[in-house]
């Protein structure tokens, strides 16, 4: 019994980390409506750019997310401005080509310039520090920390979407892009905020990843499938629904590694199935953001 | 006229694709005048209103306004410029509230007399309904959630495409009714309407269209029925 409470546990608190890889990537598409085929790539980009930092500055993985977040970010920004906007428009087919594209350039140049090694962030004792919930249940503080930091990042994200002037620009913007530059925004500049504010919850995501587990630059698509696993179970367009459609995810996963370890990622691509085919929309869809 | 029109168009061509709308249009507003542009369906009304907001492509100096060309101008730099379009249609954000609605056609801020506040008095039913989703609204709250919107920006030029269309007749007199405490406020208005009779009463110069080119422009109240109706109809 207190086997299957911690199982179920672990699989809560990873599945924050899946909605973290999913947020970034519904909140682009429901803007944009750009399937961002690049975005593990882009999680495990972070991770590197996390690890340079750490050993160039000496600081902890937690601490180099003040420089990865905004570096992301400045990433996204330019990578809208000069790359992505110019793929937009009626057709869905060019973005989803050109991402694509970017997949590989990422994976090639993580290879080219760390080689295929397994890497890891040290973050130090906090690793390996529990609390103890209750007799025999156990909880990582890291993986509690991963899970408050994706909670927090979900709300955050809902707050800006539908209580600031930038989510209304958003909003606006996804509704309908004409109108909206009718209204004095420049799309290409709310698209490269969008992009900016996904790469800066992809930086978290990438910083908790690669201090959860070894890297290395092949990975990257595998966290693109969770991600999208995610958004689908949640339902398109709510962001709550999102980190629901993650945690759903994990515990899937959990519940299948703990009958049987090559069951892990097996389960939770069963799991998202059998919702795809119970219910298409999502369990809690909003068609748009 | 010696003093420069507020909005000038000389000799404007504008294209959807290979297909050619508009032939060497000439027209213009002055400051505080409320000109109409009317035609038939396909003569080009909505998109000369389209290049003059910027959402087609024009020549730079096809479009002049306040003394800048502003032809070819992307439509959010048209819209800091002073001009606001009403789109056909409507076009009102269907994810967003009646006052998020307001506050995006806000988000300029451009200084001039209309707010939230100001325009709650003119249409007083908006205010009571603020939090609504737009699309909770009838279709002549709509249109005027539309017009709001455009007013939230203070342009000095309102483009306003078919404000009577899908709308009961009681309705858009109501709407056309609050029109002189708009202009009141110094804002031209370039108007494109299908109700004709609707459109003389409310402006002081009207352009008559037909296939892309202006057939007929002259001051509302000389124009006559029959000249009006030759024009429209190209007989």
């Amino acid at each position: 019994m207190m086997d299957w409470i911690n199982v179920i546990l672990q699989g809560v608190l990873v599945g924050g980390l899946y909605a973290m890889f999913a947020a970034g990537l519904s909140l682009i598409f429901g803007v944009m409506r750009l399937v961002n085929i690049a975005h593990g790539d882009l999680i495990v980009l972070a991770a590197y750019v996390a690890l340079v930092i750490t050993e160039t500055f000496g600081i902890g993985p937690l601490v180099s997310l003040v420089v990865v977040v905004p570096l992301m970010a400045a990433i996204g920004y330019a990578l809208q401005r000069l790359v992505l906007n110019r793929t937009l428009g009626e057709d869905l087919l060019p973005p989803l080509l050109v991402t694509f594209g970017l997949s590989v350039i990422i994976q090639n140049g993580l290879l080219a310039l760390f080689t295929a090694d397994s890497r890891k962030l040290q973050a130090g004792d906090i690793e390996v520090a529990t609390i103890r919930l209750f007799e025999g249940v156990y909880v990582g503080v890291l993986p509690l920390l991963q899970f408050v930091v994706a909670v927090a990042v979900i709300a955050a994200l809902q707050f800006v979407f539908y209580r600031t002037a930038l989510g209304r620009a958003f909003r606006a913007t996804a509704d309908s892009q004409s109108v909206a530059q009718l209204m004095g925004l420049d799309n290409r500049h709310v698209f490269a905020l969008a992009m900016a504010l996904s790469l800066a919850v992809v930086a978290i995501a990438g910083v908790f990843l690669a201090v959860r587990a070894n890297f290395d630059p092949s990975q990257g698509p595998a966290r693109l499938i969770f991600g999208f696993e995610a958004v689908i179970i949640g339902g398109l367009g709510s962001l709550w629904g999102t980190l629901a459609g993650g945690l759903i995810l994990g515990v899937a996963q959990a519940i299948g590694a703990h009958i049987d370890p090559g069951w892990q990622v097996l389960a939770g691509h069963i799991c998202f199935l059998v919702i795809l085919a119970v219910r298409p929309e999502g369990l809690f869809p909003k068609v748009r953001l | 006229m010696s003093e420069p029109p507020l909005l000038a168009v000389r000799d404007l061509d504008a294209f959807y694709g290979d297909f050619q709308a508009l032939f060497g249009l000439s027209m213009e507003v002055a400051a505080g005048e409320a000109v109409a542009v009317i035609g038939a369906n396909g003569a080009g009304k909505s998109t000369l209103l389209k290049s003059i907001a910027g959402l087609l492509r024009a020549r730079p100096d096809a479009i002049t306004f306040n003394g800048a060309r502003i032809g070819g101008m992307p439509a959010h730099a048209v819209a800091a410029q002073g001009i606001a379009l009403v789109p056909e249609g409507r076009g009102l954000f269907a994810s967003l509230s009646v006052e998020e609605n307001l506050l995006i056609g806000g988000q300029l801020k451009r200084p001039g007399p209309w707010n939230l506040q100001r325009v709650y008095e003119l249409f007083p039913v908006l205010g009571e309904r603020r939090h609504l989703a737009s699309t909770a609204l009838s279709g002549g709250q709509q249109q005027m959630v539309a017009i709001s919107r455009g007013l939230m920006s203070n342009p000095k030029l309102l483009l306003c495409d078919e404000i009577s269309l899908g709308l009961a007749p009681i309705v858009v007199r109501d709407i056309y009714a609050r029109l002189p405490a708009i202009l009141g406020q110094g804002i031209s208005l370039l108007l494109v309407e299908q109700d004709v009779v609707q459109a003389l009463k409310t402006t002081q110069r009207v352009y008559c269209l037909q296939e892309g080119r202006v057939a007929l422009a002259g001051a509302a109240k000389d124009l006559t029925r029959e000249a009006i109706a030759a024009a429209y109809f190209g007989v």
